[in-house]
């Protein structure tokens, strides 16, 4: 396994009653696409929402490159988040402006660009989605998979060094889903960065993931290469992989 | 017959007076730690916009296109409630002020009870029915749909990209908007004076110019200020806490809307008694 670029240690997350993570560890290897599955609600967003300091744990550790971001001030955390993309679910477009003006945005506020070196970037982002042609549509006028992939081109628009992306495949058609699984791979080779992807897709987590892990109540029950995970002898990953009814996980 | 303590206490009467007693001390320490939570929050949301402004990190396009939506495009509600007010306050007293011989007070009450009360306060409640509840609504729904969460995780502060363009609009706009509540409540008034009481416009402008100094405008503009503030800090602080889908975006901006309201005349009534308790 390659360094780690990202690590939770320990980590433990609660929302009132609710325990989300519970000492949960996990190491995201440098340059490779580590996906991670588990049912809905086990806390696979939340693990996100930590990489990106959005959230903070109620007890560990989280670390980029070997900086603990859980005793980052907020101009520090501004300035790490300049290094990590995040592709939310449902893309979280900015519904005031253009496509262009969403995908332009982190490079107006964060560098000192020429509106026409931004233009040109953005534009140049947009099309390696395969979306040039929607720089001056509204996000309101594109579909769901042009949506995710308007997401993904915001995301990697200041060539972070890791990106996250949150259920990526939900909700859209096969070819979409095999589209944006294919874009994931290439940005990933593209940037030569490291991604984090959360889904329930299996096919599309076989396709792309250099890494699986898996969370169950709270902790990592499994955690490998693809390979390593299919051939797990947990019955409870045996039992999510199979997508079978009958087995050790409460329904 | 005598019954023992242990009796007495498991009694059903006793056992349900228990609980009604345990269930309002409940529901008294929820409402006053929701209350607290609340002001905290809005607090630290304020003490970030100060430190923001202070810092001059201000985006002046946005702020211009805040000053449109939130000021510029409430200007014909705020005149039409102005114009009415001034109107019928006058209809009411000026027929009786004539009758009572006291024609030549009208314009001065009117003017007086306009530009120190009426416009402020009529201007703020206008707006914050109209920009606050935008404020709550817009913010509201982008917390549920994510976009708070993305600006966070591309670097930028919402408090910064949000609210401050918003406050500073409606600090240059309220006011403004209040000078033109005032001068058209005033010739709203002189109207009607005129035409149901035969209050001449000379006396009503004179008795106007006499009574209403250039520190009551200015103490009237003051108060728009502070309006503005509650009305901005209010509906953003509901809309960034706002849970629970569509649902949650409505009553947020329900809520921004009632809890701004009642602030306001709340805040009036302060500011009439230290601002105006001397005079």
């Amino acid at each position: 396994m390659a360094e780690p670029i990202a690590r939770l240690d320990d980590v433990s997350v609660s929302f009132g009653e609710r325990v989300v993570l519970k000492n949960c560890s996990l190491e995201v290897p440098d340059g490779t696409i580590m996906c991670i599955i588990g049912l809905s609600g086990a806390g696979k967003s939340t693990i996100l929402r930590l990489l990106d300091g959005l959230i903070k744990p109620d007890s560990g550790h989280v670390y980029l490159h070997e900086h603990d971001i859980c005793h980052m001030r907020e101009s520090q955390l501004i300035e790490m988040r300049t290094k990590i993309g995040f592709a939310f679910q449902f893309a979280a477009l900015f519904d005031s402006m253009t496509v262009g003006e969403n995908v332009s945005l982190p490079l107006r506020e964060h560098t000192t660009l020429s509106e026409k070196e931004i233009f040109d970037i953005a534009m140049h982002t947009l099309d390696s989605v395969g979306l040039a042609h929607t720089y001056h549509n509204m996000p309101s006028e594109l579909s769901g998979g042009m949506l995710k992939r308007a997401g993904f081109a915001r995301a990697v628009v200041t060539n972070p060094e890791i990106v996250l992306y949150d259920e990526p495949t939900t909700g859209v058609d096969p070819i979409v889903t095999h589209l944006l699984t294919d874009t994931i791979k290439r940005l990933r080779k593209q940037l030569n960065s490291t991604a984090v992807v959360i889904s329930h897709d299996l096919q599309s987590i076989y396709m792309m993931a250099d890494y699986v892990a898996m969370l169950f109540e709270g902790a990592i029950i499994a955690n490998g290469t693809v390979e390593d995970v299919r051939k797990s002898n947990n019955p409870i990953v045996q039992q999510f992989l199979q997508g079978s009814e009958v087995g050790p996980i409460p329904l | 017959m005598a019954h023992t303590l242990r009796e007495v206490e498991e009694s059903p009467t006793a056992q349900a007076v228990e609980r009604v007693s345990v269930g309002v001390l409940a529901s008294v320490g929820r409402r006053v730690s929701d209350m607290l939570e609340y002001t905290g929050g809005l607090t630290m949301l304020m003490w970030e916009t100060a430190k923001t402004i202070f810092r001059l990190r201000i985006r002046f396009a946005e702020t211009l296109n805040q000053c449109y939506l939130l000021g510029y495009q409430s200007l014909i509600i705020v005149l039409l409630t102005s114009l009415f007010t001034g109107m019928v306050f006058s209809l009411e007293s000026a027929v009786q002020a004539v009758q009572y011989g006291f024609g030549s007070f009208v314009g001065g009450i009117v003017s007086y009870t306009v530009v120190r009360e009426l416009g402020p306060m009529l201007s703020a409640v206008v707006v914050a029915g109209r920009a606050c509840a935008a404020i709550a609504a817009e913010l509201g729904s982008m917390e549920v749909t994510e976009q708070i969460e993305a600006l966070k995780s591309l670097g930028l502060a919402p408090v910064r990209f949000l609210v401050v363009p918003r406050l500073l609009a409606l600090m240059i706009m309220l006011p403004l908007l209040t000078i033109f509540a005032d001068v058209i409540g005033v010739y709203g008034g002189q109207w009607i004076a005129h035409a149901q009481a035969h209050i001449g416009t000379q006396d009503f402008m004179a008795s106007a110019r006499q009574t209403v100094g250039f520190e009551d405008v200015v103490k009237g503009l003051f108060k728009a200020l502070v309006f503005a503030v509650v009305i901005v800090m209010i509906g953003s602080y509901q809309g960034l806490t706002t849970k629970g889908g569509a649902a949650g975006v409505g009553k947020s901006a329900t809520s921004a809307v009632v809890t701004c309201i009642i602030l306001i005349f709340i805040l009036n009534f302060v500011m009439s008694y230290f601002l105006y308790a001397g005079a």
